[in-house]
């Protein structure tokens, strides 16, 4: 691959468009780049939620998002790839997760991020917890995403 | 070594990390999980359902039989719900 590769867990936002322009400055050669953010959202099972407190595993989140992105770069034709995830607490509508993944077509580059977000979901040491106005308590794991996730596994 | 607790394991001990010295029978993740359960009430509530329970040594995913020796970290924690 020729491109950056860029991992980060953060506190802060993110600028979605100064990312894309981090991984297509001086290029001519890529034709697509793919953006995938997550949002906190209010509505959770019919639950309305109040906030949602992201916590990670320090060290561990990065080098575990880092063997997906090489994986990621191994099986499509990537020019880049950008992960940003946030930690801390936070308010519906405020972003959570950035994907970018950047290639000469989008084919590469649509699969490449829904893979790599198939497995931060339910590989990168990220977990929630959620507040709401019945109460705290931990996001459960959910089958429908390992389901996402196992169908990337190649035999 | 050094064991970490992350989420609602980690609420349940009460604690982030520990360094413990488990005795030499324990040889594998699951091992460690049932010798911690003995080391209180707290330890016990937080891996009362074992199969639960995700680990990690040195940073990388393990299954409950990989054996613990030589590993300088261990964590445990539920199955992970980021993104």
């Amino acid at each position: 691959m020729t491109g950056p590769v860029t991992i980060r867990v953060q506190e802060d936002d993110f600028d979605i468009a100064r990312e894309i322009a981090g991984l297509t400055r001086d290029r001519t050669d890529i034709g697509a780049v793919v953006t995938f953010s997550g949002i906190c959202r209010s509505d959770e099972d019919s639950a309305k939620v109040a906030a949602l407190t992201l916590e990670h595993y320090p060290g561990m989140a990065e080098e575990e998002i880092r063997r997906h992105v090489d994986e990621a770069i191994s099986r499509w034709p990537l020019d880049g790839v950008t992960v940003i995830h946030r930690v801390g607490r936070f308010m519906p509508g405020q972003n959570i997760v950035l994907v970018l993944t950047a290639s000469q077509h989008r084919k590469a580059a649509f699969e490449a991020a829904e893979f790599l977000m198939d497995y931060l979901k339910t590989s990168a040491p990220f977990w929630k917890k959620e507040e709401s106005a019945t109460g705290t308590g931990w996001v459960e794991a959910h089958a429908r995403d390992d389901e996402a996730a196992a169908r990337w596994t190649r035999s | 070594m050094k064991v970490k607790y992350f989420a609602w394991v980690r609420e349940r001990i009460g604690i982030t990390e520990e360094t413990v010295e488990p005795p030499a029978g324990v040889r594998t993740v699951d091992d460690l999980i049932g010798w911690l359960s003995t080391r209180g009430e707290t330890y016990a509530y937080a891996f009362e359902k074992p199969k639960v329970i995700r680990a990690a040594i040195d940073h990388t995913h393990v299954k409950p039989d990989a054996a613990i020796a030589g590993a300088r970290e261990i964590a445990f924690f539920p199955p992970m719900t980021g993104g």
